[in-house]
């Protein structure tokens, strides 16, 4: 066994890669649920990202590009649930579980011609200057765009969420729709557009693992990312901070154990392979101890049907 | 990550229900197979889809084919198994090893389906086992990557703890320390047959530890692509050729040819003459074929892994050769004495000189 071969610098720089598809599918769910939509189905969303994502990069040659047509193929899948669930006013649960096997279906059918192609690479963005210092230059500012994207992205929700009016709007539809409702705001129309918003989250990141991250198409290859993004959310109590202690938790100990295993750790591997679960929800669910603070973070409208004429 | 899977297969049964509700042709032999994973892996499905289509062009429309994707191992399997059966398939290939005791149990509600398990060691009278002696091409990989690495590190993504992926890891290394006495592996397990990005991040992390050379276990083509992305890294197909990363990283690959295998069974069937048996074919039969060795390869280096594959495929070399010892130092085989086919199919232990522990 030689721990020291693990170097920190290298291990957080790949858990940063690591927990980025699950960093952006869970704040747009975030963003949904605390719009009082609870939407199953992320992982759909991700897997037709990863698609779209990955046909118009090769098509194109760009990766941008297939990072713009994943962001749009979420939002068009997402759609689909929007129309269902708030015009229609059929079951979200129901409905998100439909589409995720959907997605998954849907995405292998596209990805039939794209199996075993090369996407084209994504550039790395460093930093000018910043990449160059020790240490944190390699940690943080020596990676592609999309991290930076999910970070700054972050950052933004949680302003917005907090400090807008628009963040206001938004969380008072999720907590009560009815009050939301007689105060004039259109329920439908801010869901309609949040659902949109996790649609747009979740398919760039699975457009993330299949341009980036593992870099090709297979089918089902986001492998239940999405259900982790899902249950993030909840465990970090709807706060964007904790969501993304949550994400990296869980990339960064799925990093750090196969790099435990392949440095030689006497520790059985079945206890290394099931950490990064453990350890995250473990984790969570003590920082979410606090019941007064829990019981404010679940938006109280979370899953219920909202019909105008209640 | 296991959420996702019930939902899947509660939703793809009754997909199948549907046509299982339609009545079978009497003339017609249905043949089903149930695959772990998507037949686009790249790997090991893909081989098994390739071995049904095969089957489909040898008896054209006296034969009708079905088949069920991404089927979870364990209870779900017995579920989708059921009702292939129920559908009218008169033979059925689970093409996973942990299919096997949900193909034991559906056997026998279904006595005049025959079954055929993939990797497998248990047997009824209407349950046949085939594998492959896919360690006889994991020896010739492992030459390969001993006479290739540079570091002296190889890395090993192994799927589960069971004695086809352990063989697997003791042929390979045995193989490459008999010429590069200085070589390590190290064994990352994943856990899965099928995770692309679970496989790239264990891939991603052996290099990290200074793995030059990468063999892997699981289905997907993620390792190769994580090789590529770094460097000098070499790596081989697993299953099926995954020859769109030649010529490099990946540098040959193990190929399993399953199609005449299915044909013949088939065939049985439709003569009657099938009965339960345990087949175990090599690169003799041609069940294991070794992958187009690139030019990355030195041609000497070459020459040696093709006679390696020569001496296996002639029988004159068996990979498991003593003198050898197990891990803890305790003999296992004497010397020029070759291990017999039920020490292999419940092989559970490391050779001497692999570190680390066996998951139980």
């Amino acid at each position: 066994m030689d721990l020291t071969a693990i170097n920190p610098v290298v291990l957080i720089a790949s858990l940063m890669v690591a927990s980025t598809p699950i960093l952006l599918a869970a704040l747009g769910e975030m963003v949904v649920e605390k719009a009082g939509v609870l939407n199953l189905g992320v992982e759909g969303m991700m897997i037709t990202g990863a698609i779209f994502g990955f046909s118009a990069a090769v098509e194109t040659g760009s990766p941008a590009l297939g990072f713009a047509a994943a962001i749009l193929g979420g939002m068009a899948i997402s759609l689909i649930f929007a129309f269902l669930t708030q015009v229609l006013l059929s079951n979200q649960v129901a409905t998100g579980l439909a589409l995720t096997l959907f997605g998954l279906g849907f995405s292998a059918l596209i990805g039939q011609g794209y199996v075993g192609i090369k996407p084209p690479a994504t550039p790395r963005l460093d930093l000018p200057y910043l990449s160059e210092l020790p240490v944190l230059g390699r940690i943080l500012f020596r990676h592609d765009p999309i991290v930076y994207l999910s970070l700054v992205l972050l950052v933004a929700i949680w302003l917005v969420l907090r400090l807008t009016r628009a963040g206001l709007i938004l969380r008072a539809v999720g907590e009560n729709h009815d009050a939301a409702h007689s105060l004039g705001f259109k329920v439908v129309r801010i869901r309609v557009l949040a659902i949109m918003f996790g649609g747009a989250c979740a398919g760039l990141g699975g457009a993330y693992i299949s341009l980036i991250r593992v870099p090709q198409w297979t089918e089902g290859m986001t492998a239940g990312a999405g259900w982790i993004a899902l249950a993030i959310v909840v465990f970090a109590g709807w706060r964007p901070w904790g969501v993304l202690l949550g994400a990296y938790l869980f990339g960064g100990v799925t990093v750090l154990q196969l790099n435990l295993q392949a440095a030689g750790l006497a520790v059985p591997v079945e206890y290394l392979s099931m950490s990064p679960y453990l350890i995250t929800i473990l984790v969570l669910v003590i920082m979410s101890a606090d019941r007064s603070r829990t019981a404010r973070g679940a938006p109280a409208s979370l899953g219920r049907v909202f019909h105008a004429s209640n | 990550m296991n959420l996702l899977k019930p939902v899947l297969a509660a939703a793809l049964a009754l997909g199948t229900a549907l046509p299982a509700l339609a009545a079978s042709d009497g003339e017609k032999t249905k043949v089903g197979f149930i695959y772990v994973g998507p037949i686009g892996d790249g790997g090991w499905t893909y081989e098994h889809n390739q071995g049904r289509l095969a089957l489909e062009k040898e008896f054209g429309d006296k034969v009708e084919t079905v088949y069920q994707e991404s089927v979870p191992e364990g209870a779900d399997a017995e579920r989708a198994l059921t009702q292939m059966a129920l559908g009218g398939a008169d033979l059925i290939f689970t093409t996973s090893f942990g299919y096997m005791d949900p193909t034991i149990n559906v056997a026998k509600k279904f006595p005049n389906v025959k079954f055929e398990h993939a990797t497998g060691y248990k047997r009824a009278p209407n349950v046949s086992t085939y594998s492959a002696r896919f360690y006889e091409g994991r020896a010739v990989m492992g030459l390969l990557a001993g006479r290739m690495t540079k570091s002296n590190k190889i890395g090993y993504i192994a799927s589960f703890p069971i004695p086809e992926v352990i063989r697997g890891i003791n042929a390979s290394y045995i193989h490459a320390k008999k010429v590069n006495p200085d070589v390590e592996f190290s064994v990352v397990w994943a856990y899965t047959w099928f995770d692309p990005a679970k496989e790239a991040d264990a891939a991603q992390a052996l290099i990290e530890q200074g793995a030059d050379v990468i063999l892997q276990h699981t289905d997907s083509t993620a390792p190769q692509a994580a090789a590529e992305k770094a460097g000098n890294v070499y790596t081989f197909g697993q299953a099926s050729d995954m020859a769109e990363y030649k010529p490099k990283p990946r540098i040959s690959s193990i190929i399993d040819n399953w199609a005449p295998y299915y044909i013949e069974r088939t065939r049985a069937v439709m003569d009657g003459t099938w009965e339960s048996v345990d087949t175990w074919d090599g690169i003799k039969e041609g069940m294991v074929e070794i992958g187009e060795m690139t030019d990355v390869i030195p041609e000497e280096v070459r020459k040696e892994a093709m006679a390696l594959k020569e001496s296996i495929a002639s029988g004159e070399y068996a990979p498991f050769t003593g003198p050898l010892n197990k891990q803890d130092g305790t003999p296992w085989l004497a010397e020029g004495e070759t291990a017999d086919d039920a020490t292999l199919a419940g092989m559970n232990f490391y050779v001497e000189g692999l570190k680390g522990d066996i998951p139980n």
